[in-house]
């Protein structure tokens, strides 16, 4: 997994609550064998018209907010469908990191397993964030290790994370490899699975 | 000094699992059975050749095709499916298994279906077990007794590799319900009134156990249907401690253990139950006797309204953020402040999905359809009415009951089985502005089709929409 301490970029805000996944990623982008190239795909229904063409309105397709890094939503970001193509989207897109009040169980993991961090803040902060981040181009500085946000006027935020996740984020750890060091404990358990459950083993 | 508290059902299936605890906080749990689809795979098998790693448990794996395929001319293969990248993701799903030696039921094979009904059918999905899948809706599974929840990608990339996933443990909410149903109330609508109640992040970070008479008193089939919202409420999980029902359901299923293994495997499953004096974080009790039929105005699933309810006024919301969201959500649907829900009329009707395609709901919406033609009614003109059975074999059951007959006669289409309409990521979806009549699980914006407009709703009610041309009372019809 790819390491996050440091971020520094435009933040763009986007302050609807409860953002599924299929309005991160929509459906039709699902259909790929491959993790990378779902940039395109991102915010599809809010970027582009049904017949393609951008929408000016949206945020991330006004000049100011264009090469965004840092995404200040709000509640509830990434609730309903599993799919990882969410945070492979953002971050084929450039954004690395998403800042909020809260976030739904399955992305919020899945951001970790791709070097993304998912930022948790109080209610209040984030509405501070987003009126910082209003008219664009404003460059914000992100610390994992301190666990900061700062905005160009100084303004600066501290996020919740907790300390495991935090750790394995600035080492960009890879799980399955960690896991394994852990074979004779599963093999172990598995033991015993035969014994006190004969009938589970296919 | 005070004895141990009681252990939830929870508590007690992660036990249970526990390989290893990392100092991070991270627990390794064992996983029993992993099911697999197409379109949360291949980039976890990619990896898996990347590194040189084999799958470590194939008999603990399952596969199906669901997400992509097309609901009619099945038998024709995987070669047929017009859509290109469908296609190629179906293939790289065969190949897959084949190289890693997966068990697979492909597209056609009468045993084939949506992954959530397929486990259950084939007696895969047991009490106690830990199950998971690259798909948020397998929280269907803790109707079972099993602590079932949807993976990303990555994550099934390392159930493949180490049968296990690291974890950490949710919280534990429990939801009693308690009362008795009014006639044409059911899973669907329980479902959909605690959402409402609690809300979309409402059961964040927590696994909800449902627990109470009106639980009990619930068939297998409706306690999926309940389990299977717990991801629309936030919850990690859903539960319901398994009891007689749960194992007669699995009794003769062609993976449940036969003979002295039964009982045997009966014994175990017995034990997972929570102790009388389990401490929940957080409880909740609904009283089903007060809640009517149930659907969704909006573009959330807890954007909920009773049958004989009107459309809400984004003013009477209480935070400027909601206001907002509401205006937005009418807009979307081309609803109006004020308008009766019945008001709206539909153009589709999906009878389907994990969430409502099994034998029972089909059942149920069959009902609707025989009492329509009792009394010289058929699906409304201008109405395209589909009913998706959720495997092959539910498909079967229902022609050999002579549901299918009472659907055609009634005007409504009998499809071939498949996720179809639910994530319009195969042929079935909605065009734009067209209002649908779901049994899915999601009203999201674009979810069955850009620009399609999504109402949830029980099986028999979806059925009395199709036949009356718009968002109607099942109990007409009772």
């Amino acid at each position: 997994m790819r390491k996050f301490d440091h971020l520094q970029g435009v933040a763009a805000p986007l302050p609807a609550a409860n953002i599924d996944t299929d309005q991160i990623i929509p459906k039709q982008f699902l259909k790929t064998v491959e993790r990378e190239g779902l940039g395109k795909g991102l915010f599809y229904d809010f970027r582009f018209d049904l017949e393609g063409h951008e929408k000016p309105d949206f945020v991330l397709n006004q000049p100011a907010y264009k090469g965004a890094r840092i995404l200040i939503a709000g509640d509830n970001f990434g609730c309903g469908s599993s799919r990882e193509h969410a945070p492979w989207a953002l971050d084929d897109f450039g954004l690395r990191c998403v800042v909020s009040t809260s976030f739904a169980d399955i992305f919020y993991n899945n951001c970790f397993q791709n070097g993304l961090l998912p930022a948790i803040v109080s209610s209040e902060d984030l509405h501070a964030l987003m009126g910082e981040a209003k008219g664009g181009n404003h460059v914000f500085a992100v610390d994992l290790d301190a666990q900061t946000i700062s905005a160009p006027s100084g303004k600066t935020v501290r996020f919740a994370i907790d300390a495991g996740r935090k750790e394995k984020l600035l080492k960009g750890l890879d799980a399955i490899g960690e896991t394994l060091e852990h074979a004779p404990e599963i093999d172990r358990f598995e033991q015993k699975r035969r014994q006190t459950q004969p009938w589970a083993a296919a | 000094m005070p004895a141990m508290p009681g252990k939830t059902l929870y508590d007690k299936i992660w036990d249970a699992h526990l390989v290893a605890q990392d100092p991070n906080g991270e627990s390794i749990l064992y996983i029993d059975l992993h099911l697999i689809h197409e379109v949360t795979t291949p980039q976890a098998f990619s990896g898996l050749r990347t590194n040189h790693r084999p799958v470590r448990r194939p008999d603990l794996t399952l596969a199906v095709a669901d997400h992509n395929i097309p609901t009619e001319g099945q038998a024709k293969g995987v070669d047929a499916v017009e859509d290109a990248e469908a296609r190629l993701q179906l293939q790289t799903l065969g190949r897959n298994v084949k190289d890693f030696g997966i068990e697979f039921f492909p597209m056609g094979d009468i045993r084939n279906g949506i992954v959530h009904v397929v486990g259950p059918e084939q007696g895969r999905t047991q009490p106690g077990m830990t199950i998971v899948c690259g798909d948020s809706h397998t929280s269907t599974h803790g109707a079972f007794g099993a602590l079932a929840h949807g993976i990303g990608t990555s994550e099934v990339e390392h159930v493949l590799a180490t049968q296990t996933l690291r974890q950490r443990k949710a919280r534990n909410m429990r939801v009693t319900f308690v009362g008795e149903p009014v006639p044409g109330v059911g899973a669907k609508d329980y479902a959909l009134a605690l959402i409402g109640e609690i809300g979309t992040g409402g059961g964040t970070g927590c696994v909800i156990e449902y627990a109470g008479p009106a639980i009990e008193a619930l068939s297998v089939e409706g306690r999926m249907t309940l389990c299977n919202l717990s991801i629309e409420g936030g919850a990690k999980a859903g539960l319901v401690a398994p009891d007689e029902k749960t194992f007669a359901y699995l009794m003769g299923k062609p993976a449940a253990p036969k003979g002295a293994a039964w009982d045997l495997a009966l014994t175990y499953w017995k034990r997972f139950s929570s102790d009388p004096d389990a401490v929940f974080d957080r409880e909740l009790t609904i009283d089903v006797s007060k809640i009517a039929p149930t659907v969704t105005w909006g573009t959330s699933p807890e954007d909920v309204v009773a049958i004989d309810g009107l459309v809400p006024d984004p003013e009477s919301f209480a935070s400027e953020d909601k206001q907002a969201g509401a205006r937005r959500a009418l807009d979307y649907m081309g609803l109006q402040p004020g308008q009766k829900i019945t008001d709206a009329a539909v153009q589709r009707v999906f009878i389907g999905s994990c969430t409502n395609s099994r034998i029972e709901d089909l059942r149920q919406a069959a009902l609707i359809a025989q009492k329509a033609l009792d009394m010289g009614l058929k699906v409304a003109p201008g109405v395209r009415a589909m009913v998706v059975p959720g495997s092959g074999l539910v498909r079967e059951e229902a022609e050999a009951e002579g549901l299918d007959q009472v659907f055609l006669a009634a005007g409504f289409e009998w499809r071939e089985p498949g996720c179809s309409m639910c994530l319009g990521m195969n042929p079935d979806r909605l065009d734009p502005q067209e209002r649908c009549a779901s049994t899915s699980n999601r009203n999201f914006e674009g979810r069955q089709g850009r620009g399609g407009r999504t109402h949830l709703m029980s099986p028999a009610m979806a059925a009395a929409a199709a036949i009356r041309g718009h968002i109607a009372d099942v109990r007409e019809f009772l």
